[in-house]
């Protein structure tokens, strides 16, 4: 019978936590502007309960998925009772609904977080930094129960069975994919609450950036990971080879990553120098709003993608009611208080800061290019100009050349001193290292390759010169230091978290230049006995079977692969299946992945006689665009690890000038 | 106006052409690199530019996929149930590639007004319809509601 209500006690549970995110935005805010302790108080206990319940409100329709409740249409029209458990236990997200459930989910397990992990935060701080994140939560939870109720039953005519998941999303890459992207959207929620939070306190010092700064890396580093996820998913499932289309799904996911790896840049800076805070505020504000942005064009339907389960306009237009009010409230509160926080400190035009500066420049105005390549269309067609969609030509000859630019400026960043520095010094310290990438990237093409290519040079002159300049760095740091292991020890996390972060950019450019340069595509038709040469490999069909999986028909061809000149072979296995529940083929990839190189078979269409199209793809170093990724996320996260993060605050707060707004203890 | 408010005029001022200029440089990108989605009847009509990157975009036409046995090469014809489009293609077929489905291809137009495809692109799921193919069929003169019937029609008509 309890098992009957299930549904229904998710729903019931949803409406809880909508209430108390309600009660956690209003009571600790006004609590603060009023200086009411008591009011304050409420912000951690609703903090708390509403994790609670959105957490049992999951589990309930998690529950439903399990139990194949097919009464419940989401339930019914996303799961089959043929589908393997841990797909059922995915699906709950591999669709509208649950998926903004799960955005609120993240979202309350965020502000849980942060409500566990201040401690050493002033009270009033602390309410309204939960103030603020209950004010997002209360507008997800809303939107969730007015437009997209997850448990909607299908009654009185309740299905026998389920239509199924979309086999695309039947993947582990799907089952991790976005939970992580979600993570870091949600996660910049964080920055963006402090940020506002010292707008309303008119408070913003070196004891801020270094409460935000953790939250923003780890954020930032999930949002990196989901990123390659993404990318490394549309690599292997939707058998073309591809792994960045810019799609306007994968731009919404990169616009707020660009605009994050600003901010952690600018965060940087206003914690060492106290200075460009109104920017830092600004940034935080920004890359939230481009991850409400994101949410916006992947969620409402304005896109065609996997990923637009729905064409309800009224969720649309919720959406981007969120977003106007988000982004129109916070810019609001940003005018009328920001000058209050900035203050200009000096610096010379030689040095760290100006570096960063002009990195956070060409970053924002890569946001920008990618933002208005994404929104342009979608303007165009909302104001009735026509149909038009912008290709990667567009996005490639902005994004390289910016990238490029950046680059340089990446280079010389690590290397530079705060405030000042003689222009002399900082050409004695990299005129060694700029050499070297230059003399290695230009030849090493020609040497390796045997042949000159532009894009491939540019790529490892870029990626060099981020890395040289560190590694030189480092010796520098170790020599002064006296012996290797007192230099070692002397270095922080934090520094290793940049040098790794900044070492995955490199590998990922390495990755993109050669991937998009050497890499060999050959479509053939293969007959078992058939056999071709792609890249120094010979692939050979030596086989073509049918067989039935758990929910699926397949044909399976293996091919036989030697490399030239090797009598070592292996077998690769692609396959086409046909999911029986939608009727909908889908292409399984066979991979043969390396460090150096991937293998890459798919089937195309059966050309009859037995005979199939085959796509066969030689990918050299196309698994560094991913490693890359994960060094940065690597990075990201150590440096959180960071000593200064864990110490105890007392002595910082202390020093604080007694702000206006500060409320009587 | 104080020396500092100059100063600070001659700043925004700066900035403003800045981003002006640079908006202006991506808008031009833009331009060079939009590719604009035609249907079968305003190509028929002449609309579209011969041997300029385009997209156009209708409904596989029942039994007009043919492939040549030895290659990857294929032609089928797209249509919006009143026009009609001759298109040519090397390569693999997407997944969902099947007739009686809604596809956009992307390509040139020659001459003698056969497209060219480089990419035929047919979408992820087997309810989708791309949106410039619905609203290119309603400008026909169906409703989007109308091309399951259509679809099916056709079907029986195939069968004959």
């Amino acid at each position: 019978m309890l098992t009957k209500m299930i549904p229904e006690i998710g729903h019931f549970a949803l409406v809880i936590a909508l209430l108390m995110a309600f009660f956690q935005a209003v009571m600790p805010l006004a609590g603060a502007a009023t200086r009411r302790p008591l009011w304050m108080a409420f912000a951690r206990p609703m903090a708390a309960g509403q994790f609670l319940f959105v957490v049992f409100a999951y589990l309930c329709l998690t529950a439903s998925y399990m139990l194949d409740d097919f009464s419940v249409a989401n339930v019914a029209n996303n799961s089959n009772s043929m589908l393997p458990w841990y797909y059922k236990f995915s699906a709950v997200w591999g669709n509208h609904e649950g998926s903004v459930l799960l955005w609120s989910l993240m979202l309350a397990g965020w502000t849980f977080a942060v409500s566990r992990f201040s401690r050493n935060l002033p009270e009033d701080m602390v309410s309204r930094v939960l103030g603020v994140m209950g004010m997002v939560s209360t507008g997800f939870l809303l939107f969730v129960l007015v437009t997209s109720n997850p448990f909607a039953r299908l009654l009185p005519s309740v299905p026998q069975d389920g239509a199924d998941l979309n086999p695309l999303l039947q993947d582990f890459g799907l089952i991790i994919h976005p939970p992580m992207l979600y993570m870091g959207y949600v996660g910049f929620s964080v920055v963006f609450a402090f940020a506002i939070a010292a707008l309303l306190g008119g408070r913003l010092d070196a004891a801020w950036t270094r409460w935000a700064r953790p939250w923003t890396n780890i954020a930032w580093a999930f949002l990196t990971v989901g990123i390659a996820l993404g990318s490394w998913w549309a690599y292997y499932e939707l058998g073309w080879g591809g792994w960045w289309f810019w799609d306007p799904v994968e731009n919404a996911s990169l616009l707020p990553w660009l605009a994050g790896t600003a901010l952690l840049h600018s965060l940087a800076v206003t914690e060492k120098r106290g200075s460009f805070k109104s920017w830092t505020v600004l940034l935080a504000i920004l890359t939230f709003s481009l991850s409400l942005l994101g949410t916006f064009l992947v969620r409402s339907g304005v896109l065609t993608s996997v990923h637009a389960f729905a064409n309800d306009p009224s969720r649309g237009l919720f959406i981007l009611a969120l977003l106007g009010i988000t982004v129109g409230l916070s810019l609001l509160v940003f005018a009328l208080r920001a000058p209050r926080v900035g203050h200009v400190v000096p610096f010379s035009w030689m040095s760290r800061d100006a570096l960063l500066l002009i990195n956070n420049i060409l970053l924002v105005i890569v946001t920008v290019t990618v933002l208005l390549g994404t929104v342009y269309p979608l303007l165009l067609d909302a104001l009735g100009l026509g149909k038009i969609s912008v290709g990667p030509p567009y996005f490639n000859t902005l994004f390289v050349p910016l990238t490029v630019i950046l680059c340089v400026f990446m280079g010389l960043g690590p290397s530079s001193r705060w405030k000042r520095m003689s222009a002399r010094e900082l050409f004695r310290r990299l005129s060694l290292a700029g050499l070297a990438a230059l003399v290695i990237g230009i030849l090493a093409p020609l040497v390796v390759g045997g042949e000159w290519n532009l894009w491939v040079s540019l790529g490892l002159v870029a990626a060099l010169w981020i890395v040289l300049p560190m590694v030189r760095d480092l010796f520098d740091k170790i020599r002064q230091a006296g012996s290797p292991s007192a230099g070692l020890r002397r270095l922080s996390l934090a520094y290793w978290g940049m040098v790794l972060g900044h070492l995955g950019v490199a590998v990922t450019i390495i990755g993109v230049a050669v991937v998009s340069n050497y890499t060999v595509e050959r479509n053939v038709r293969l007959a078992p006995g058939d056999s071709v040469e792609v890249a120094g490999y010979t692939f050979t069909m030596n086989d073509l079977r049918s067989r039935r999986g758990p929910n699926y028909l397949a044909d399976t061809a293996f091919i036989e692969v030697s490399r030239d000149g090797s009598s070592r072979s292996f077998t690769m296995v692609p396959e086409k299946r046909l999911y029986i529940a939608r009727g909908m083929p889908m292409t399984q990839v066979a991979l043969r992945p390396g460090l150096f190189r991937d293998l890459y078979v798919a089937m195309g269409e059966d050309l009859g006689d037995g005979a199939w199209a085959m796509r066969i793809q030689f990918k050299p170093f196309v698994r560094w665009l991913w490693l890359g990724a994960l060094l940065m996320a690597a990075g990201g996260i150590l440096a959180v690890v960071d000593r200064r993060y864990r110490l105890k605050r007392q002595p910082q707060t202390s020093q604080q000038a007694p702000s206006t707004r500060e409320v009587p203890a | 106006m104080t020396p500092k408010r100059k100063q600070r005029l001659f700043v925004i001022l700066g900035l403003v052409s800045l981003a002006a200029i640079a908006v202006g440089l991506t808008l031009y990108a833009l331009r060079a690199n939009i590719n604009l989605f035609f249907s079968p009847i305003q190509i028929a009509a002449g609309e579209a530019p011969i041997e300029r990157q385009i997209r156009a975009g209708g409904m596989v036409k029942e039994g007009s996929v043919s492939r040549n046995p030895d290659s990857l090469d294929v032609e089928f014809v797209i249509t919006d149930f009143v026009e009609e489009l001759d298109v040519h293609y090397s390569g693999i077929l997407p997944d969902l590639f099947r007739e009686g489905q809604g596809v956009v291809v992307v390509g040139k137009l020659s001459e003698s007004g056969h497209f060219r495809a480089d990419q035929v692109l047919a979408k992820h799921d087997e309810n989708y319809m791309p949106s410039e193919v619905a609203e290119a069929l309603e400008a026909a003169g169906y409703s989007p509601s109308d091309y399951a019937d259509k679809y099916t029609g056709m079907k029986v008509e195939g069968a004959d």
